[in-house]
């Protein structure tokens, strides 16, 4: 039977996690620790333990930023910002419920835009976003004064080659 | 020097001062900028923190047709720097990553062009003493932080950039066109970056902290070369800590005394014309 673990370590393709010796360098460096509900180092531990409901259901796999500083420092090469887009990847496939979901609607929406024109039209993408997330109403001052100033601009260009941009959504989609 | 140029989304959007102030830039310092022709979005974080395969194919399509060129890439938006590099490493360390993705976008990836960043072209191939030659506005009484965040230096052995840790490249560009660059540790931090609109308190709190240290440090004002640490920086800030951001090129623009600055300035969310007239630069 495949671990928990094993899967995380063969999506990763890199230096398995359990290299990890919890030096908790990674979260000592994690600009968003402080709103996580595990600590980086935290999740590695779950993860050798296998608990996979707890890890694809916390708020840290949607937190990361990807900022790259926990890989960067650690002193073992372990990639906790790759296994955190691997466990991201993994919480999507299984359909668990994200435990911050407009992070998720946002990159549904981010990615939806680039399916429709190829490249990201700001306007389009926020509005896909707030329907998607029911957020209608934080930001609208900040969007019209941007609006005004001529900072948002309503038309942008599009990608002409779109059959190309679709086959690949086709082509990679899961 | 002749370069590719990929603009990536956000500079023909909200980052349109990036775009518009390194065109003038480039051209002021003889770099010609040939857009790249038809690219698509480099797919950003959503792509490759739900679809790594999505994530380097999409960069991997422009890559491609860059390669066409033969020419250097000029990538001015940090996270669209950071994608294409990471897409170009991974098609030439993993072959059969490599194989499926030319199977995908239905032609050869060869490796063969430089992705870099406008901070490197500049600093490496024109030189600071070329750029201080050209200044005719000395911005003496400026004082501004560098701020690179996370997406032009991390992963290092991605980016290559200077120093990972410690980079200098935009603090010596600033005092080349006699801006007095404060030093600080929180150049490398992160701002929250795509967090803004899913989760802004982090933002909103991570954002002020680097304001309330670039103070701490003496500056007033911080510079970037990335858009979405320049809509934050300027948008996210509490109002009693907050300093006007810049993206670089527009200081450069200003000290070689190029058209176009009053018409970026007045669309940051923080007007920073008060400061700069203050300081009798405007």
């Amino acid at each position: 039977m495949t671990t928990f673990l094993k899967e995380v370590n063969d999506r990763i393709g890199g230096v398995p996690i359990q290299n990890c010796y919890h030096c908790r360098k990674c979260t000592a460096g994690c600009p968003i620790a402080f709103a996580m509900d595990y600590n980086p180092d935290a999740v590695i531990k779950m993860i050798q333990m296998g608990r996979r409901e707890d890890v694809l259901k916390s708020s840290t796999i949607w937190l990361c930023a990807s900022c790259e500083t926990c890989v960067t420092r650690c002193p073992n090469e372990v990639d906790i910002a790759r296994m955190m887009d691997v466990l991201r990847e993994m919480a999507i496939e299984s359909h668990v419920d994200a435990k911050e979901k407009n992070i998720l609607k946002f990159h549904e929406a981010f990615l939806s835009s680039i399916k429709m024109r190829g490249r990201i039209n700001e306007p389009m993408m926020i509005a896909l976003y707030k329907l998607k997330s029911g957020d209608y109403f934080s930001d609208l001052g900040m969007g019209m004064s941007m609006f005004l100033k001529g900072k948002i601009k309503p038309i942008s260009p599009r990608t002409k080659d779109m059959k190309s941009v679709r086959n690949i959504f086709k082509s990679t989609g899961k | 020097m002749k370069v590719s140029y990929y603009p990536g989304c956000s500079l023909h959007a909200t980052g349109r001062e990036y775009d518009e102030s390194v065109k003038v830039v480039s051209k002021a310092l003889d770099i010609e900028l040939e857009e790249l022709d038809d690219w698509s979005c480099c797919g950003a974080s959503s792509a490759h923190m739900t679809n790594f395969k999505l994530s380097v194919a999409l960069p991997g399509r422009s890559i491609i047709a860059a390669e066409k060129k033969a020419m250097d890439v000029m990538v001015p938006c940090a996270a669209c720097f950071n994608r294409l590099k990471s897409a170009q490493y991974h098609l030439k360390n993993n072959e059969t990553l490599r194989t499926e993705i030319e199977g995908i976008i239905g032609e050869k990836f060869k490796g063969s062009v430089n992705i870099r960043n406008p901070i490197d072209i500049i600093y490496e191939d024109i030189g600071v003493d070329r750029v201080k030659e050209l200044v005719t506005r000395r911005l003496e009484g400026l004082k501004p932080v560098s701020y690179y965040g996370c997406l032009l230096l991390r992963p290092p052995e991605i980016c290559c950039f200077d120093d990972y840790e410690n980079p200098y490249m935009l603090d010596r560009l600033m005092e080349s066109l006699g801006a007095e660059s404060r030093s600080w540790s929180y150049k490398t931090d992160c701002c929250g970056g795509n967090l803004t609109l899913g989760k802004t308190e982090i933002v909103v709190r991570l954002v002020d902290k680097l304001m309330v240290m670039a103070r701490e440090a003496g500056a007033n004002c911080i510079i970037t070369a990335c858009p979405v640490c320049f809509a934050n920086l300027d948008t996210r800030a509490s109002e009693d800590v907050a300093l006007p951001a810049f993206y670089f090129t527009e200081l450069m623009a200003m000290a070689l005394g190029l058209e176009g600055t009053n018409s970026w300035f007045k669309r940051h969310n923080m007007d920073p014309r008060p400061l700069l007239r203050s300081l009798g630069l405007v």
